[in-house]
């Protein structure tokens, strides 16, 4: 378990410090999940019984944390609420395009994905 | 001294401590956890939103600023960082359906991208906001941390995109069941790539509590469109808008 949430700490610090060197937009957590997915895909080669024990503990904390995320966004989301009144008298209408926005990007991305997921698999049929 | 001024004093102390912040933040997690199970698992009654409200409830009341319940709960807030970096594992365990549907993610992705971009665009334009709270308003698609900076990088203000992009989250992931329900779409893959896309962090957090795939398509999404957002942004801006 401790390993495992070094090997965690260590692929984020490594993200955080390639996002800080290469002044990046995308934080430093985002690029440890890419760069522990390539390690991970690296690894699948190697069938050593170490690095195998390691990688099942890596994945146990992994599910833990996981089910778990939504809690993590507890305490940002305070924080929107405590500071809403910085939208002024813009709250109804952000709230606006929020709402309408959210609702037609997810219903045009889901429909295009299923639609090329089907032709896709025609294909290869 | 008497017992109530001593009272007083514990709850000054209280405040100033990580344990108290922490207790009351899973505390009120639970709370919404257990409203959400006890509605049949309503989206509308989303855990996340139940507590911020508790939380803020209590804040408010007790006239508490958000710094110093955010220093006593940041060891929370922390965690997201590691978290963020352990969803490579679901993703990895899925690799092979990844491949597969390599080429339809890659299409979604770029177009979804910039249909979350426009529609905010265009939908702030017809509701008559101003300029720099546009600018603010259109990376709100993509994880904060993200959409922060590309807000700052294209002269937004920050904090507010901050308040956009959660709020975003928490109305994706209330809203995206009923809506993907609505226009039947009921490929798991499709159904969570979408979430990701379009609500990050919040939306993928309740795709994975609730179908396995769904989540790790919606995790996968909300790496890869944080990613294609803060390169297109700016190219919007400076050749199109």
């Amino acid at each position: 378990m401790l390993r495992a949430f070094f090997v965690i700490l260590l692929f984020q610090l490594f993200g955080e410090i390639i996002q800080k060197y290469f002044l990046l937009i995308i934080p430093g957590p985002v690029i440890g999940l890419i760069l522990l997915l390539f390690t991970l895909i690296f690894l699948k080669k190697i069938k050593s019984k170490k690095i195998l024990n390691l990688k099942k503990s890596v994945v146990n904390l992994s599910n833990a944390i996981t089910s778990y995320l939504s809690l993590l966004f507890v305490p940002i989301g305070v924080g929107v609420v405590m500071h809403v009144s910085y939208l002024e008298q813009n709250l109804f209408q952000v709230l606006g395009v929020i709402i309408i926005g959210t609702i037609i990007t997810i219903a045009l991305s889901a429909k295009l994905m299923e639609i090329l997921n089907k032709i896709i698999q025609k294909k290869n049929d | 001294m008497t017992n109530l001024e001593n009272l007083y004093e514990i709850w000054v102390y209280l405040q100033t401590e990580p344990l108290f912040w922490l207790t009351i933040t899973i505390g009120a997690y639970l709370i919404g956890d257990f409203l959400y199970k006890k509605s049949n698992i309503n989206p509308l009654v989303n855990p996340v939103a139940i507590s911020i409200l508790i939380i803020s409830g209590i804040l408010i009341f007790f006239n508490i600023d958000y710094e110093r319940y955010f220093n006593g709960a940041k060891f929370i807030h922390f965690l997201l960082g590691p978290a963020t970096v352990a969803l490579a594992i679901p993703i990895y365990n899925q690799i092979k359906l990844v491949k597969k549907e390599a080429l339809s993610i890659t299409i979604t992705l770029i177009i979804g991208s910039l249909f979350a971009i426009f529609i905010t665009y265009y939908l702030a334009k017809i509701f008559k906001l101003d300029d720099q709270l546009i600018l603010s308003m259109l990376p709100r698609s993509v994880t904060a941390p993200i959409s922060m900076g590309i807000s700052e990088l294209i002269n937004g203000i920050p904090s507010i995109t901050a308040i956009i992009t959660i709020t975003t989250g928490i109305v994706g992931a209330s809203l995206a069941t009923f809506v993907l329900d609505f226009i039947k779409v009921r490929d798991m893959t499709a159904r969570g790539f979408a979430i990701g896309l379009s609500s990050h962090g919040i939306g993928t957090a309740r795709a994975m509590s609730r179908n396995k795939t769904a989540g790790i398509f919606s995790a996968l999404a909300l790496a890869l469109s944080g990613v294609v957002v803060s390169i297109i942004i700016p190219i919007i801006i400076k050749f199109i808008l």
